[in-house]
């Protein structure tokens, strides 16, 4: 028998429609009939997973304590105060620049998301004039490192806003924490955008053959089986936008870097203190993040089998 | 082509024209011309199954039906709607059109009995307690009492496909398509299945079916279609076509499979 030609191929069928912008293809566009394709479920193109181990931690802390002992021996000989005290003592006082460091990640993460969640969608929109500006806002604010986006916020900004008789104060931290999520929309974006190309094209036709219209279809059918694909990278771009939320120090927001180095002056300067203070804040760092790249990897194994 | 002109637009279409009218429809993937000028009529009631080697395009004639998949040339007519037409209404024309997939495709974070309801509530906006109804009696129709509330993660093959098929009979359509639709299941499942098709296809519902079943086939179809490389190679009554097939094509193939 002479070869046939093949029911489905991965042409473009609709060829009066403008050809695709960007990378990456449009959902159900073109079509895998027969479903044999299938991206990993939390595929998408953004940041490396977090690959956090307990023994990580212990590390960190059996040096810390190396260099304190080390720092303590030779601050004995010249009679200063012993390091382990002086950790002590600005602890409470790094604690709430942590806090504050924790409240700019999770302001950025929600800011990030919301708007994020909408761009995703832009992302992956049939309507060229959508699509085109999602991608272009997407690639940019992706690919920009993330303190030049911090420093182009707090500069375009004002420090106050003045809508008719009203005044809106724009502290330093309203502002770091804006230009921090500018990146952690980016990133959503793409998540959204990997998620929702990971859900099979057999589910976009089912969808269509009952009639549903395309935003029904996008809607109650595939973006809410996206929510469970979407986890483990979103935590994981949570917990890399933490411990970015250092960054903010080089523009004066009063968070646990600037605070460290401020207590480091208030110490007279002491070079012993150097590696145990920053070696203290970054434990701080890693007891926080580490739950949560631990949950990341579990959800990651969990999906990943069943879809 | 011809026929546009002459075939009566939807509003006037009646029971003594065809359900569904194919005429001379041509379809290329790129370079690659799937269907070379296919035509068929299907009249209300009837049960037409379509078969033939893979890559003839039978799944496309039928993914055409409900412009799942865009033709390049030629007719279809649903119900007297243009399925060609730049300017068709996809909503309306798929609202008279339903489909089952070789995959079942059931929706995987709803119940079964909320995959049969969404449809009807979220397009048609017919109250939620007359849908229900509904589906709880289409349930108990493809024999699956008891396992509404099951998601689909939990069901066989089989099951799947028979809530997909309860699925799109919510909708009241007037044809049903049926792409393969136990292609991808268990040989102890299919029969399950095809029972429901057939109990269908006795009460009278408009089937197009493309099927590797030729048993099935010739059990409950009203007409067969052979299609090889494009083109309707043969078609006729049952009896005919497996005991008489004419085509050279034709008595290769059924010297293949059966």
């Amino acid at each position: 028998m002479t070869p046939v030609p093949p029911l489905h191929c991965h042409c473009e069928e609709r060829s009066d429609e403008a050809s695709s912008f960007g990378p990456g293809r449009r959902p159900h566009e073109p079509r895998h009939d027969r479903q044999t394709f299938r991206m990993p479920a939390t595929y998408s193109a953004t940041l490396p997973t977090l690959q956090l181990r307990a023994w990580h931690g212990f590390a960190l802390a059996a040096v810390i304590v190396f260099f304190a002992c080390v720092a303590n021996a030779q601050g004995m000989a010249v009679g200063r105060p012993s390091v382990f005290a002086v950790l002590a003592k600005w602890t409470p006082l790094l604690l709430r620049g942590f806090v504050f460091n924790i409240a700019i990640s999770f302001f950025a993460m929600a800011i990030g998301t919301v708007l994020g969640w909408f761009l995703g969608i832009g992302l992956i929109s049939v309507a060229p004039p959508v699509r085109q500006p999602s991608w272009v806002l997407t690639q940019f604010f992706r690919n920009a490192p993330w303190l030049v986006l911090l420093f182009f916020v707090m500069y375009m900004l004002p420090f106050q806003i003045s809508i008719g008789g009203l005044v809106i104060p724009l502290p330093d931290w309203i502002k770091a924490v804006l230009g921090l999520s500018l990146p952690v929309m980016a990133n959503v974006a793409e998540i959204v955008r990997g998620a929702v190309l990971s859900i099979p094209t057999g589910q976009w036709e089912a969808a269509e053959s009952l009639a549903f219209s395309r935003q029904q279809q996008l809607w109650s059918i595939i973006l809410p089986q996206c929510i469970k694909r979407m986890l483990p990278p979103w935590m994981n771009l949570y917990a890399i936008l933490t411990m970015s939320t250092v960054l903010a120090s080089i523009v004066g927001v009063n968070e646990v870097m600037t605070l460290a180095g401020q207590v480091e002056a208030a110490e007279g300067g002491r070079t012993d203190l150097l590696a145990p203070l920053y070696g203290w804040i970054l434990l701080w760092f890693f007891l926080y993040s580490y739950p949560i790249a631990r949950l990341t990897q579990r959800l990651e194994r969990r999906y990943a089998v069943k879809i | 082509m011809a026929n546009i002109a002459t075939l009566a637009p939807e509003h006037a279409w009646t029971n003594a024209q065809p359900i569904v009218r194919i005429d001379e429809v041509h379809k290329s993937f790129g370079p690659i011309e799937v269907l070379k000028g296919v035509s068929l009529d299907v009249m209300k009631g009837e049960v037409i199954c379509i078969i033939g080697p893979s890559g003839s395009g039978k799944s496309t004639l039928i993914r055409c039906i409900n412009a799942l998949t865009p033709f390049n040339r030629g007719s279809i007519l649903v119900r007297g709607i243009e399925v060609g037409d730049a300017k068709l209404d996809k909503l309306a024309l798929r609202r008279h059109i339903g489909m089952v997939f070789q995959q079942y495709n059931l929706f995987p974070h709803r119940t079964a009995l909320q995959n049969v309801m969404m449809a009807p509530i979220q397009v048609l906006h017919q109250p939620r307690k007359e849908v229900e109804e509904r589906a709880m009696a289409l349930m108990a129709k493809v024999r699956l009492q008891g396992r509404e509330h099951a998601y689909p993660g939990e069901m066989s093959g089989g099951q799947q496909q028979r809530v997909a098929i309860a699925r799109s009979l919510a909708m009241n359509p007037d044809v049903m398509l049926f792409d393969e639709v136990t292609a991808a299941l268990d040989p102890e499942t299919v029969k399950e299945v095809l029972v429901t098709i057939k109990q269908l296809a006795d009460e009278g519902m408009t089937c197009i079916l493309v099927t590797h079943e030729m048993r099935f086939a010739r059990d409950v179809a009203d007409r067969i279609y052979f299609t090889d490389r494009g083109v309707i190679v043969e078609y006729g009554p049952p009896e005919d076509f497996f005991t008489n097939p004419k085509d050279p094509r034709t008595r290769e193939f059924l010297g293949q499979v059966t």
